[in-house]
């Protein structure tokens, strides 16, 4: 099997340990990766913005950039949720008719990173080993947008050593929301003193979650208060066996 | 309370408005709590309900053919609503809506108004017009009735006065009723309410309404309510006003088997609402014997013609995005600027503003996409804010007066560096350059100037890494070769 890596522009830059994690577990699993070098941003924080002509601009070098590949995997939720929710009204508001072929041609190609292993690969078990207590925050657009269902507590399931610890308030909001997190960013704060809340009361050491948006935004906070909680993306988790731990965990 | 303002003309912006509530321990739990509650038994309600996607497509199919032949089905109530007694009359704006009401009371030498169940005369700011015609406005929904003598504006669109507490209740009818030794006993404010509203119901002999639904194929008009004070309203008085907006109209009296199924579950978590009153026309000797219908567009049409925005409209005011949403609980209401509050009125509240107003709405969003989930008439408002967005970025746009406001300066920038690698991995390097400045000797940023200051008031960020992902894959090659 061969798929190509879209790292996003975040995880690149911000969170190069998940994409190595990513790597890591899907070599493990068999994989053949590749990296296209031009890959920069999927888009979506101009679309939501409501920078259109910026966001088509980006949506279409993506599309282009993966016109060959035979699968591509995202290990970020949102980001998929732009490609398939996004996309096509870019597409036809600011696209032509190939550009659209080339899309709908693509689109069926393109997995979230739980989506791969499970749907592509057919795989629960990815043969980790994680000896923590861990919650898992499920992300609002893997959760609605991609309609993710059970993938990522099957995959967490399976960790050997795994104490999995459910959340409340499973499906509200952390209040990231990108720029929202800006512009609103009170607002954005009251939501994420809740979210924060939820994540303590489980006393769980790690906080995971298939996007780093999320996790950078409730981390964030946890470190601010010196919490005894961290957050962690899924892939580490699941890249992590006993002779090698996750990166930067004893 | 009554520094409110629920003028999306004069409203400060929604970041701006909500600061207040936030700071109020009382109201955030109040809103918390209620909408827990009102949650908790929609969730059971729907649960039961085997069909109810199928509910929601029936639902959202019955609303859509309404938008795609309303100027047919409008026509189609008005003759069957005239044929029963009714006079229909047609307003394209506030004002007009405004004056035709007026007209009407003033030939009815009405000095007092009895209302109930109208979001849309609010829309329209009416009670201010009454009062300057020297007209009385007696509120008789509990909730409106407890905004009313409290001085306080409507923050749910379903329970208006969700973010009083009962001790606040029985403070505002102690004070405006003369009711020195009332208790809070729910019984016994309700008991007040009903001796006060009493008085209202069998001496004014005017109403106002709104409506829930216009069925265009018998000329009927129905509202849901739980209180039965609507069904005084709507029965006592000698003349009747129905003021709906256009987008109220269904095709057919069966119709309703699905609209009321999936409003009252949605709205009250309930099988089927307790009161629902259904009228056509006047009919002699029982009931109102004169019965106007005002058909209110006020922006309609121009939400009507417009691709993505246009299933707005599916909208029933049931108020279950505003339950499910983040962002509402914890803000409440007051901070849309608009009676219609919540995700819904995020949308709704710009579009009938023409965009001129309440720019802040649409960004009032985290697009968690709760909204949607629960909406009975799948109405997909994390689409419409997006589409909105974009509306308000291009309009800004077009004016230039934002050319140097730093979120329009770097969006372009960010997307100059996203749109060629070389030039990304020149930002990368630059940004951890920046970056670093403020980095501590932990790793982490504790505090950013200028709009990154908006994500460090709350929140550490980690700084970035010496090595991006990308080069980490390039060196990784490298070896391997």
């Amino acid at each position: 099997m061969r798929a190509s890596l879209f790292i996003t522009c975040y995880n690149d830059t911000l969170y190069p340990e998940t994409g190595r994690a990513v790597v890591r577990l899907l070599e493990r699993l068999g994989v053949s990766l590749d990296f296209q070098p031009k890959q920069t941003c999927c888009g979506q924080m101009h679309a939501n913005t409501g920078f259109r002509p910026e966001a088509f601009a980006q949506a279409s070098r993506f599309v282009r950039m993966y016109q060959e590949a035979e699968a591509v995997v995202i290990p970020s939720s949102s980001c998929i949720a732009m490609i398939r929710d996004q996309y096509p009204g870019l597409i036809l508001e600011l696209g032509n008719d190939k550009l659209h072929q080339q899309f709908q041609a693509m689109l069926p190609r393109v997995f979230e990173l739980s989506e791969f292993l499970i749907d592509k690969l057919g795989v629960d078990d990815v043969g980790a080993y994680f000896p923590h207590r861990v919650t898992y925050h499920a992300s609002c657009h893997g959760l609605r947008a991609l309609h993710i269902g059970d993938r990522p507590m099957r995959l967490l399931s399976k960790v050997r050593g795994i104490d999995l610890v459910p959340i409340e308030n499973v499906d509200r909001c952390c209040g990231f929301g990108g720029t929202f997190s800006i512009k609103n960013a009170e607002v954005s704060s009251a939501m994420l003193s809740g979210k924060v809340r939820d994540v303590l009361s489980t006393r769980a050491e790690y906080c995971t979650a298939l996007d780093n948006s999320c996790l950078m935004h409730i981390g964030g906070a946890l470190h601010r208060e010196f919490a005894a909680t961290r957050t962690v993306h899924i892939a580490q988790i699941l890249a992590s066996t006993d002779l090698r731990p996750a990166e930067g965990m004893a | 309370m009554s520094q409110v303002v629920l003028d999306p003309r004069l409203a400060p912006p929604f970041p701006k408005a909500a600061l207040p509530v936030l700071r109020n321990p009382q109201l955030r739990k109040n809103v918390a709590h209620a909408t827990d509650v009102i949650q908790a038994k929609r969730g059971k309600l729907v649960a039961e309900k085997t069909d109810w996607q199928e509910l929601r497509n029936a639902a959202a199919a019955i609303k859509d053919d309404v938008l795609s032949n309303l100027g047919n089905y409008l026509e189609e109530f008005e003759a069957r609503c005239t044929e029963a007694g009714g006079v229909v009359h047609w307003a394209w704006d506030a004002a007009e809506a405004r004056r035709i009401i007026l007209d009407i009371l003033r030939k009815e030498q009405a000095s007092q108004v009895i209302k109930i169940k109208t979001m849309t005369s609010s829309e329209i700011d009416l009670n201010p017009a009454l009062k300057s015609a020297g007209i009385e406005a007696i509120e008789t929904d509990l909730a409106e009735l407890i905004l009313q003598l409290g001085e306080d504006e409507p923050s749910h669109i379903v329970v208006p006065a969700l973010h009083v507490s009962r001790s606040q209740v029985r403070e505002i009818f102690a004070r405006r009723m003369g009711l020195a030794d009332l208790s809070d006993d729910p019984q016994a404010l309700t008991a007040a309410a009903r001796t006060y509203l009493r008085r209202a119901f069998l001496t004014v002999p005017t109403a106002i309404s709104g409506a829930n639904f216009l069925v265009a194929e018998n000329g009927s008009v129905a509202i849901v309510e739980s209180e039965g004070n609507g069904r005084m309203c709507l029965t006592l008085p000698k003349t009747l006003i129905t003021l709906a907006g256009v987008e109220k109209v269904i095709p057919k009296f069966s119709d309703l088997e699905v609209m009321l199924q999936v409003l009252a579950r949605s709205a009250t978590g309930e099988r089927m609402n307790p009161y629902t009153s259904v009228w056509s026309g006047v009919a002699t000797g029982d009931g109102p014997q004169k019965f106007h219908v005002v058909l209110l567009d006020n922006g309609r049409s121009n939400i009507l013609a417009r691709k993505t925005e246009r299933q707005t409209l599916r909208c029933i005011r049931c108020a279950a995005c505003q339950n499910t949403c983040p962002v509402y609980r914890q803000t409440g209401g007051h901070a849309y600027g608009s009676v219609y509050g919540g995700p819904i009125g995020a949308i709704l509240t710009p579009q009938l503003q023409r965009m001129e107003h309440a720019q802040s709405l649409p960004f009032a969003s985290s697009l968690c996409g709760a909204c949607y989930e629960v909406c009975p008439v799948k109405i997909n408002i994390p689409e419409v804010l997006i589409e909105l967005r974009a509306r308000v970025v291009n309009q800004e746009r077009r004016r230039g007066v934002r050319f140097f406001d730093p979120m329009y300066l770097g969006m372009r920038v960010a997307n100059w560096f996203f749109t060629d690698s070389r030039r990304f991995r020149f930002a990368q390097s630059w940004g951890r350059f920046g970056l670093g400045l403020f980095t501590q000797r932990d790793g982490w940023i504790h505090s950013l100037p200028g709009l990154g200051a908006r994500w460090t008031m709350t929140r550490d960020l980690r700084g970035l890494p010496r090595q991006t992902f990308r080069d980490w894959w390039n060196a990784r090659l490298k070896e391997g070769q």
